[in-house]
């Protein structure tokens, strides 16, 4: 019981944001600054988002979406600054462009290549299948013929 | 046989991307300044505050701008190989002295040496953003129409000097 406690509890833990969110009068801005900052990558501890990141640029980047979105910037004006400054890597979301095409591409290819080996696996198994159900029935002929045929050589007892 | 060569096949494309895979540098993101011109600041001097500096004032000079900070034990290793670079007067180069205290900062350069012809403070990393710093130090090579050439992320090692640093710098004082 214990160690499961212990795992739900981890499990648990997950959800710990950075402690210096920025809070912004406007529950608009409030839910931009929130979104944003959980799809802008923080550079310097690569697999975080700037919401997760304790990272000194990740407060600094935090404080420059804040600043942006009480001088009234738009969403796609402060992910334009972003990328002009860090590259497409900041965002977690990457826009599909030659580059990221594979990066986009490569998961439906993955998935049709899954599909493709699935169906024909089942279908050899389905051919397999019938092919001993098939030799199955053969053997019930068998077994049915020689019941008969005993039945014929000992005659019929009425 | 078609046993043996599918396996084979699919062993061999998953051999080579993870070869890729360990070649690749995932700290070393390709900067979006290239070829662009370096973001404009004004900003004040570490050894005399009152008086700023801007990139305007180096137009039609190539230089170096290294991002450091005394915090920094990379800027650490780097900081023998840049006075070397400094002592051969190859180039002008400028300091952005990261998210630093003005005094740790002045005494680094005191016990360590000073190859900056000029250091300028970044207190608050704004300058950083501008010029998408993420891991210090970094180095900037901007030519004399004022446009970011070169970025190299993390210590400069002294195979880099030679090899990367001063044949671009020698390539960029010969341009107009």
């Amino acid at each position: 019981m214990k160690p499961l406690l212990f795992i739900f509890l981890l499990m648990m833990s997950g959800g710990i944001y950075a402690v210096d969110t920025h809070q912004l009068t406007d529950p608009k801005q409030q839910e931009s600054y929130e979104t944003l900052t959980k799809e802008l990558r923080c550079l310097v501890c690569q697999n975080q988002t700037i919401a997760d990141s304790n990272a000194e640029l990740a407060a600094d980047l935090r404080r420059q979406v804040y600043e942006m979105l009480q001088q009234g910037k738009s969403r796609e004006e402060i992910v334009q600054f972003m990328t002009d400054r860090y590259g497409d890597f900041v965002l977690y979301k990457p826009p599909f462009r030659g580059k990221t095409s594979l990066l986009w591409i490569a998961p439906v290819v993955f998935l049709l290549m899954g599909l493709i080996t699935v169906f024909f696996f089942i279908r050899r198994k389905k051919a397999a299948a019938n092919l001993h159900s098939e030799a199955g029935a053969l053997e019930m002929d068998v077994e049915k013929q020689k019941k008969i045929r005993s039945l014929l050589e000992k005659g019929d007892p009425s | 046989m078609l046993k043996f060569i599918i396996p084979l096949v699919l062993f061999i494309i998953m051999a080579a991307f993870l070869a890729l895979g360990l070649n690749l540098k995932p700290n070393e993101i390709p900067s979006p300044f290239i070829n662009k011109p370096a973001p404009a600041f004004s900003a004040p001097k570490l050894d005399a505050p009152e008086e700023k500096l801007s990139p305007a004032d180096l137009k039609g000079q190539v230089w170096l701008f290294n991002v450091w900070a005394s915090w920094c034990v990379s800027c650490r290793a780097e900081h023998p190989i840049l006075n070397q670079l400094a002592k051969q007067n190859a180039v002008v180069i400028v300091g952005l002295n990261y998210k630093d205290d003005p005094n740790d900062a002045k005494n680094w350069l005191e016990t360590l040496g000073n190859p900056y012809d000029v250091s300028i403070m970044d207190q608050d990393g704004r300058i950083g953003i501008d010029y998408g710093v993420y891991g210090v130090p970094e180095t900037f090579v901007i030519d004399k129409k004022g446009l970011i050439r070169y970025k190299h992320t993390g210590p400069v090692s002294d195979d880099d000097v030679q090899k990367i640093f001063l044949p671009l710098i020698a390539k960029l004082q010969a341009e107009p």
